[in-house]
């Protein structure tokens, strides 16, 4: 059940509660439970309700919800990126900003449009649209909710100090984004940007495994970024011909007829207003299941290829620390430091290495496990759609058939009704 | 949704238009007693026999003395044929037909109106006495015949019919284009000016002849032909279900005979074609000028009414070949999204996993398919249908053109013989005796004329105005039937493809549940 009861959903302000993650199983580990039960939404600012639940010693209450914004969330991603202990581990991608242009603009668009459409027309668009709206507003709850649920999940990344005063700190947290930006200057997340195929590729991979994987993730990520948009194009189609059975369904409601026309036209009117219903809820369940898990993933890789970068950089550096020490004998000069620098880049790598198989390995079941989930839920959305529409159509064949015959058609269309 | 249609007393949306206390699901009971109590009501059958009066050559040019010749001592505007009460509903709002001014009253019967609070729509369903409707007309086999810019598309008309007027049961002809559109000149010309509505022929298409013509194998004219050949097809239904037009020889010569004379005067670029566009412009003028009092507020009504359908079909045609339009995006997004899920599926290493792409990819693309299809059937039930009907209600405005001009034309003699009247009196106290005898006669015989002519203008009048109410009536009927038989077809298309959908994904939910 996606829609949510407690959505009151207008342009500026915007209440949600209690959302249900769709894409990844997480939350198993009950010593630490995170969800955002609630947000509210202020024109541009999302602020979400970060809610924990933990028996761990560590947390100072067993109990306890913040309000965080996007930023804060961004600050936490970043802060974990640059940490050099996470080097060998895939960081969960962080969330995207909320994006509520779509649907603003949209509603900006129908706004001025008013007066060339009827009232029926325009109440259904703007229904459209707030449904719309709401289902930005959902998605990016739950994207903000899996990543601090992928944390909280994470051995390693569950213990870290600056995720512990995210979902404790009960004070704004804006200071310490301040003061993080200044320090890191976002320095390298620009050269994971620049640098990364070119690196990647052209570094001699000695373990196969690395090697393996290398040529997988370049290649899944640029077919799953395909897939994505071409995902994301059809459900702008259907979300078209929903806007298009709305403006055919509230010409027919128009429409001045002769008597006789009017059971027809009822039963027309109706089944295209009921159609544009299923296929509107189609475009947003689409939405939610295939478009969303293809995003997530392709995100999800970008973060692995960001580890393999790393990776290969550190191994750049073991190299480079050769040949340096190869100099320093040569030159009889400094051998020791030079020794000192191979070690470290060694032990580094080496660390790398053993953490990022486990990292990678444990990505693919993770990735396995919830397409498999998001799969199946498609196909059985899809199935429960098409029963709807059929038994919609059925029922209005019947209707508009059976006129000759009113009272029986009322009968037979009260018991086709049920079974909708 | 029941409780809307139950409900009488709607808003302002115009959905239900209910007098009063009228009630929108009456019990069935015993259909309305028919019989007409007045004198001779003017059936089908002698309105036919009108019509195929000039079966000889010269047919129906500017004098239509000869066609009304016998129906003078027929017309009787006392008992309006039943079928267009029926079509108007229970209660109707007809009220008695004024007559314009300085004619005899026509008699008119209320009586009828009472007993049309029918119920079951099976009344409305029956036909006239006489041969039952079964006729069926199928366009197909489209071929090209010839080369270049001389080439054209014939098409196969078959007919099957059990109807006495044709010779044989079952028999088919060849046709081109152009046939089509000399036939419903010759249609147009003969009946069009004496209110019947003559159905549109479908239009020319420069550019997608010309694809044609050059010879290009490709899909958009395959498209282009099979959409001309629907609408020949449906033109020609149209035609022969008006009982009138049925029988008119030039249709019966259409359907049975192997060799036609070539229709030159339809192409487009003619001189045919210019004068044709100079008339349709020198129509426009006259009928902003003519101001008719119209005492009749039934064709008020009327007028007011196609003016308002004419408006909303057309915007509900847009909408609709906005929805064509946008899953034929949806289809062809659906066939991009499938490749590209096969190549993700290919690249994927987990075999299961990959597998389940492989198979989510054909779904989508059987999927596309569907979708390909159904914007087909929404094309050619709804965009199509609603296309032919905005074309129709222009024939409708154009047949309530004709009665004004008929009006304007007696109103004209009306003057005239005013002027000869005024002229004649004025001769009196002309003091030329010698010349006077001369010019008494001569004006005497101008006055006889005159009148003669204002009878018969009114006759017209009254003719046409009862043609086209019968005309309206069998309009509005026609246009339920078609609607509701094309929406039902349109929905059995619609539930196909939820089924066909149906069993596609619960043939892949196995292969998402396989993944381990």
């Amino acid at each position: 059940n996606l829609l949510c009861p407690g959505a009151r959903c207008g342009a500026n302000l915007c209440r949600l509660m209690s959302i249900r993650s769709v894409s990844v199983d997480l939350n198993n580990d009950a010593s630490l439970l995170i969800d955002i039960p609630d947000a509210l939404c202020e024109r541009d600012k999302v602020k979400f309700t970060v809610h924990t639940k933990t028996t761990l010693s560590s947390f100072q209450k067993p109990e306890f919800s913040v309000p965080r914004q996007h930023e804060d969330f961004i600050w936490l991603h970043d802060t974990l990126v640059e940490t050099e202990d996470y080097a060998g581990l895939i960081i969960p991608p962080a969330p995207p900003k909320p994006d509520f242009e779509g649907p603003r603009e949209k509603m900006h668009k129908l706004g001025e449009g008013e007066a060339t459409m009827t009232k029926e027309e325009y109440t259904k668009m703007k229904q459209e649209l707030e449904a719309e709206y709401l289902a930005v507003f959902k998605k990016t709850v739950q994207v903000h909710e899996i990543f601090l649920q992928r944390l909280s999940s994470h051995p390693i990344l569950n213990k870290d100090r600056n995720f512990q005063i995210f979902l404790e700190y009960d004070q704004d947290l804006s200071v310490r984004r301040k003061n993080a930006k200044e320090m890191f200057g976002g320095f390298f997340k620009n050269m994971v940007k620049s640098a990364d195929e070119v690196l990647i590729s052209g570094v001699k991979e000695v373990d196969d495994f690395f090697e393996q994987e290398k040529t997988f993730l370049l290649d899944y990520y640029s077919k799953i970024k395909d897939s994505t948009a071409k995902a994301e194009k059809m459900t702008r189609s259907h979300k078209n011909i929903a806007d298009d059975y709305i403006r055919i369904s509230s010409l027919m409601y128009q429409q001045k007829i002769t008597r006789i026309l009017i059971y027809t036209h009822i039963v027309v009117t109706m089944s295209f207003v009921s159609l544009q219903k299923v296929e509107g809820r189609v475009a947003s369940d689409q939405e939610l299941k295939l478009t969303e898990l293809l995003r997530y993933y392709m995100r999800d890789i970008q973060a692995a290829k960001d580890l393999l970068y790393r990776r290969a950089r550190a191994l750049a550096d073991y190299e480079n620390s050769n040949k340096a020490l190869d100099k320093a004998r040569l030159k009889s000069k400094d051998i020791p430091q030079a020794e000192e620098h191979q070690q470290q880049c060694l032990q580094k790598f080496d660390k790398l290495s053993e953490s990022g198989k486990k990292e990678l390995t444990s990505f693919k079941g993770r990735r396995v496990v919830a397409f498999r989930k998001n799969l199946i839920e498609m196909a059985e959305l899809e199935i429960k759609h098409a029963k709807v529409r059929s038994s919609i159509q059925l029922y209005y064949i019947c209707f508009i058939m059976c006129t000759n015959e009113l009272q029986y058609a009322w009968g037979i269309c009260k018991i086709l009704c049920e079974q909708i | 949704m029941a409780d809307a249609a139950r409900d009488p007393q709607q808003d302002d949306t115009g959905l239900l238009e209910l007098e009063d206390g009228e009630d929108l699901f009456p019990e069935p009971g015993p259909g309305p007693a028919l019989e007409e109590s007045g004198p001779a009501s003017l059936t089908t059958e002698d309105l036919s026999t009108n019509a195929n009066g000039p079966k000889q050559a010269s047919l129906f040019d500017d004098d239509p003395d000869d066609l009304f010749a016998e129906a003078t001592e027929e017309v009787s505007l006392d008992s309006p044929d039943r079928d267009v009460l029926l079509s108007d509903g229970p209660s109707p709002a007809i009220t008695p037909m004024t007559p314009p001014t300085s004619v005899i009253t026509p008699r008119i019967g209320h009586a009828h109106d009472d007993m049309f609070t029918h119920s079951s729509f099976d009344e409305i369903e029956e036909e006239d006495g006489g041969d039952s409707f079964d006729i069926h007309i199928s366009v197909s086999d489209p071929e090209k015949v010839g080369d270049g810019m001389n080439a054209y598309m014939a098409y196969k008309v078959t007919t099957k019919t059990s109807m006495s007027l044709f010779k044989l049961r079952e028999f088919s002809v060849r046709r081109r284009f152009s046939d089509f559109l000399g036939l419903h000149s010759k249609l147009a010309s003969k009946y069009l000016h004496i209110g019947y509505i003559v159905p549109p022929a479908p239009e020319k298409s420069i550019v997608g002849m010309t694809k044609v013509k050059v010879g290009k194998e490709d899909q958009s004219s395959n498209e282009f032909v099979e959409k001309r050949r629907s609408a020949l097809e449906r033109y020609l239904m149209r035609t022969v279900k008006h009982p009138i037009l049925l029988k008119d020889p030039d249709v019966l010569q259409f359907l049975e005979s192997s060799e036609l004379p070539r229709a030159v005067s339809t192409q487009a670029l003619s001189s045919a074609g210019l004068l044709r566009m100079v008339n349709k412009a020198a129509d426009a003028v006259n009928k902003m000028t003519i101001k008719m009092n119209e005492s009749d507020a039934w064709f008020e009504e009327k007028q007011q009414h196609f003016e308002n359908l004419d408006v909303q079909l057309r915007k509900l045609h847009a909408s609709v070949e906005s929805l064509v339009l946008h899953r034929k995006e949806l289809s062809m997004n659906m066939a991009s999204f499938a490749k590209s899920a096969a190549m993700l599926g290919n690249s994927e290493d987990h075999t299961a996993l990959s597998r389940a792409l492989s198979q989510l990819a054909e779904v989508e693309e059987k999927i596309d398919q569907l979708q390909q299809d159904q914007a087909n059937a929404d094309f050619y039930f709804l965009s199509e249908l609603l296309g032919d009907y905005v074309r129709l209600i222009t024939a409708v405005k154009g047949v309530f053109d004709q009665r004004m001009k008929t009006w304007q034309k007696w109103q004209d003699s009306q003057m005239m013989l005013q002027k000869k009247r005024e002229a004649e009196a004025k001769l009196q106290f002309n003091n030329k005796p010698d010349k006077l005898q001369q010019a008494k006669d001569e004006i005497k015989e101008e006055i006889e004329e005159l009148e003669m002519k204002v009878q018969q203008g009114e006759r017209d009048f009254e003719q046409i105005s009862k043609t086209i109410r019968k005309e309206v009536g069998r309009f509005e009927k026609e246009r339920v039937k078609d609607f509701k038989s094309t929406v039902i077809q349109y929905l059995e298309t619609l539930l196909q493809t939820q089924q066909q959908m149906i069993k596609y994904w619960e043939a892949f939910l196995p292969e998402a549940k396989a993944i381990s």
